[in-house]
């Protein structure tokens, strides 16, 4: 048998922590990538996929890590635990290149993408400085950057985050690597950017004959295009094999649980499987599907006419230009239902919730909450409706303050707005909201950076569950957790809908993510609503072109793919 | 760009105004009467009353302001009310020597600074990390009194390394035999609390996603730091250098007054001391003109270090 590109076998990595203790990141994990495949390393936060790929490099850091003796790593069949760091860099950006979620931030802002092109060629080619310029140009046709003769000079901020990751890939395939490291290279993308990114990586795998190790967490991005896959939990791998053998007869629960806990566009249970469903050993059962949808009569507790939100923008010395950031934006939304509003970013869809909580102040337009305009009242008036609108950033980790505990994040809120007698019930509240969130009594003390992104997003809705409202707004809510952390909060946030009668405006660009928990939807383009309607029937039949191509660009699963979900 | 730079010149005529005016009200409130001073131990009431008219005392309150308007505007002080000299010849005598003190005083703290504000980052938790913070933190702790007199003690007197005081005629001589005495006592105040501030700077920008990229592509560690690191560091430094400037004069005035450094830093103290309005004026405004004129470097040097920065 042929050697392949790259073999890990019995891989264990210990990281030492400031407490002097250990912490077991990988426990001996064995696994192989072929030559000219793609591979998927699928697996949630904390499953060590990361470390596994930096540990390829020979990227963690020397200080802090200890990797076991009897480790081994092969590149082409030499080691790369035993290079020397002059063999390393020359391995790094030459023979294994690598990309990254955030592309923005993957940039260094000061310098052109020219010269980051540039510098990579230098590197690793005796090239002069003119043909390493020409070179350039020809990688950002190649990656199909408009006009790469000018661009070359452009800063990175001066592109649009699509055309950044164009740019890292451009750097990556600069010197012809064997290896393509994919770290979540579309998870901060708008859809349809997405699906640009994964084809034109796809593309230049197969024209320069890599192989590429896509890591995610989102299994429904790699079904069409990985070749195998290797599914991590917890520093270990659950499965491995095949990509169609693994998805359409999983063995292992959690690789079950993942593929289930998804929100799907074609079905709509009751609840979203999570993984406790499957580590029980018992058959997992799907739930019978939760019709939606406005209902004629149903009370409407919101009414947007005509709502704008212009910025205005210096151009000159005097000059300005509004930026319809909003423009024009009609919805009713119902007690007890869901209104999803999707787009991509810069549609105006976060401006939107903003506007109606009057975290921004609206240019024209109404907002009627039970009959009165919120929009144009006094501070003084709209004081007691402001606890009945309450909003969940997509953050939990920068929305909490770090300094306080669970407890008086909680508390503070209800002493503003004077709910509760004297601190026991308070107290007594804050605990039973706790407990309803699905957060243990001991919370109450902690403080928030003791918790996971989940649980975090569990606090921030016990927050706004402690003023009772009536409307909440989740902008981007569930777009920072993992996928089986999402399906909980959003299980949780429809219990809580069906328990209090709240209306919700769910702010998205993961379109599967609104579809599973929207009655109604409304899809925003450049500050306008291009089309409105109940989900189903958006999704079904979508009349805009916009929203055919949104909806098209949502990753397809095979048929074998969807044949394999316990339905 | 040409039009921002006009721009902040324009804005620059109101600052400079209220300076003008803060002075003249302060001076006004607080100066004492020079013609005291001047009249010396012949106090007549004629004496005084001619040295009044002399100076221009005699005259309203909105009249004086008029004419300290016109001189900005000339560049014109007239003559210092103590020794008679004009005020342009003593600020075109005193300036040399107190820019050179300056001028080698900042570039050698920002390069020491520097050199082991990202040393230290990189070494980050090392046993030398810690040294150097430790260090710094009892530099710090130190007064600038103490430096001056023990290294004017123990380098000047006793070791005779340097003299202890004092000042040439030459350039070379006072660059070479004159100022590096008060240079190192300078520099070794202000280099522990800079090179304290550039290490955050540089530690934060290590931990930014671009070093990782910059490494994924093979670049030595000294590159990764000196080219990709550092670039980014400096947008932070340059406010640090920048905002420090003003306390760099007030240590700049006690270095002058006790090394004997015939600067405008010594010659504001005897202004100060003999109500001598004229010099002091110009001093102020000078200074005033110059600490605008560098933030305004600061903002065009941050467009060029930094190029998502717009001047606006």
């Amino acid at each position: 048998m042929k050697t392949p590109l790259v073999r890990i076998s019995n891989l264990k990595i210990d990281f030492k922590m400031e407490d002097g203790r250990y912490f077991e990141a990988l426990k001996r994990i064995s696994f192989d990538i072929p030559h000219h495949t793609v591979l998927a390393l699928v697996g949630e936060s904390g499953s060590g996929k990361s470390v596994t790929s930096t540990a390829l490099m020979g990227l963690l850091p020397e200080s802090n890590t200890v990797i076991d003796q009897d480790s081994c790593i092969e590149f082409n069949g030499r080691s790369v635990l035993a290079m020397s760091k002059k063999e390393l860099r020359r391995l790094r950006g030459g023979d294994i290149a690598m990309i990254f979620q955030d592309p923005m931030s993957s940039l260094n802002p000061v310098f052109t993408i020219g010269d980051q092109i540039i510098e990579t060629l230098q590197e690793h080619k005796s090239m002069s400085k003119k043909a390493a310029r020409q070179k350039a140009i020809d990688l950002l046709t190649e990656v199909g950057l408009p006009n790469p003769e000018s661009r070359i000079h452009a800063y990175p901020h001066e592109l649009s985050g699509g055309q950044q990751q164009r740019v890292m890939i451009a750097i990556a395939i600069a010197c012809e690597p064997k290896l393509l490291i994919a770290d979540e290279p579309t998870t901060a993308l708008d859809v349809t950017i997405q699906k640009q990114i994964l084809e034109l990586i796809a593309k230049m795998q197969k024209k320069h004959g890599m192989s590429v190790l896509f890591v995610t967490h989102d299994l429904g991005v790699v079904a069409e295009f990985a070749d195998n896959v290797v599914v991590m939990r917890h520093g270990e791998i659950c499965e491995s094999g095949g990509i169609e053998e693994v998805f359409s007869r999983p063995k292992h629960p959690y690789t079950k649980a993942l593929l289930n806990c998804r929100p799907s566009l074609t079905y709509r249970p009751e609840r979203l499987a999570v993984i406790d469903d499957f580590l029980q050993g018992e058959e997992y059962q799907l739930p019978a599907d939760r019709p939606r949808g406005y209902q004629e009569g149903n009370p409407v507790i919101l009414e947007v006419k005509n709502l704008c939100k212009y910025f205005k923008i210096k151009t000159g010395l005097f000059r300005y230009i509004d930026l319809k950031a909003v423009d024009g934006v009609s919805f009713q939304l119902q007690r007890g239902k869901t209104l999803g509003i999707v787009g991509e970013s810069g549609s105006g869809k976060s401006t939107v919730g903003h506007t109606i909580m009057r975290l921004l102040e609206s240019t024209s337009g109404e907002a009627l909450f039970e009959g009165k305009d919120i929009l144009s009242m006094s501070n003084e008036d709209f004081k007691p409706l402001k606890r009945r609108v309450q909003i969940i950033f997509q953050n939990p980790y920068a929305s909490l303050n770090p300094r306080f505990t669970v407890g008086q994040i909680l508390i503070e809120p209800m002493l503003l707005h004077h709910i509760g007698k004297d601190k026991q019930e308070r107290e007594k509240l804050a605990r039973s909201l706790l407990d309803k969130v699905g957060l243990t009594a001991n919370a109450f003390n902690k403080y928030p950076h003791e918790f996971s992104g989940g649980q975090r997003q569990r606090i921030a809705i016990a927050r706004c569950l402690t003023l009772q409202p009536d409307i909440l707004i989740c902008d981007e809510s569930v777009s920072a957790l993992d996928v089986s952390v999402q399906a909980q909060v959003l299980n949780l946030l429809q219990d809580l809908q069906d328990e209090f009668q709240m209306s919700y405006l769910f702010i998205s660009h993961d379109l599967s993510v609104v579809k599973h928990i929207s009655d109604q939807i409304m899809v925003m383009q450049q500050g306008k609503v291009v089309e409105m309607g109940d989900a189903d029937s958006v999704y079904a039949n979508p009349q805009h072109d916009y929203t055919q191509k949104l909806i098209a660009s949502i990753p397809q699963n095979p048929k074998w793919f969807e044949a394999s979900l316990a339905r | 760009m040409l039009s921002y730079i006009v721009r902040r010149l324009w804005q620059m005529i109101p600052t400079l105004l209220g300076v003008m005016l803060l002075l003249f009200t302060l001076y006004t409130l607080v100066g004492g009467d020079p013609s005291y001073i001047l009249a010396g131990k012949s106090l007549s009431a004629e004496t005084i009353a001619s040295i009044r008219t002399q100076l221009g005392l005699d005259k309203s309150l909105p009249e004086q302001f008029l004419i300290f308007v016109k001189q900005v505007l000339t560049m014109n002080f007239g003559t210092s009310w103590s020794t008679q000299q004009p005020v342009s010849e003593i600020i075109r005598t005193r300036i040399g020597p107190s820019v050179m003190l300056l001028l080698t005083w900042q570039l050698c703290s920002l390069f020491f600074s520097l050199l082991f504000a990202a040393s230290v980052a990189y070494y980050k938790g090392s046993i030398y990390d810690r040294a150097v913070t430790i260090i710094s933190t009892v530099a710090m702790s130190i007064s600038i009194l103490v430096y001056i007199i023990a290294g004017q003690y123990f380098l000047a007197y006793k070791m005779q390394w340097f003299p202890v005081y004092g000042w040439g005629n030459g350039f070379w001589q006072n660059f070479l035999l004159y100022i590096p005495l008060p240079l190192i006592i300078g520099v070794a105040v202000s280099v522990a609390p800079d090179t304290r501030f550039y290490r955050s700077c540089f530690i934060e920008e290590m931990n930014q996603d671009y070093v990782r990229t910059a490494r994924a592509k093979g670049l030595s560690e000294r590159k990764v730091m000196l080219k990709h690191v550092m670039r980014n560091a400096l947008i932070p430094i340059v406010t640090g250098v920048m905002s420090s400037l003003p306390y760099m004069i007030t240590g700049s005035v006690l270095m002058e007054r006790f090394f004997g450094i015939p600067g405008l830093g010594n010659e504001i103290l005897k202004a100060v001391n003999s109500s001598d309005f004229p010099v002091i004026k110009a001093i102020t405004i000078y200074l005033v003109i110059a600490i605008m004129v560098f933030n305004l470097l600061a903002d065009l040097l941050y467009k060029w270090i930094d190029p998502r920065v717009k001047l606006n």
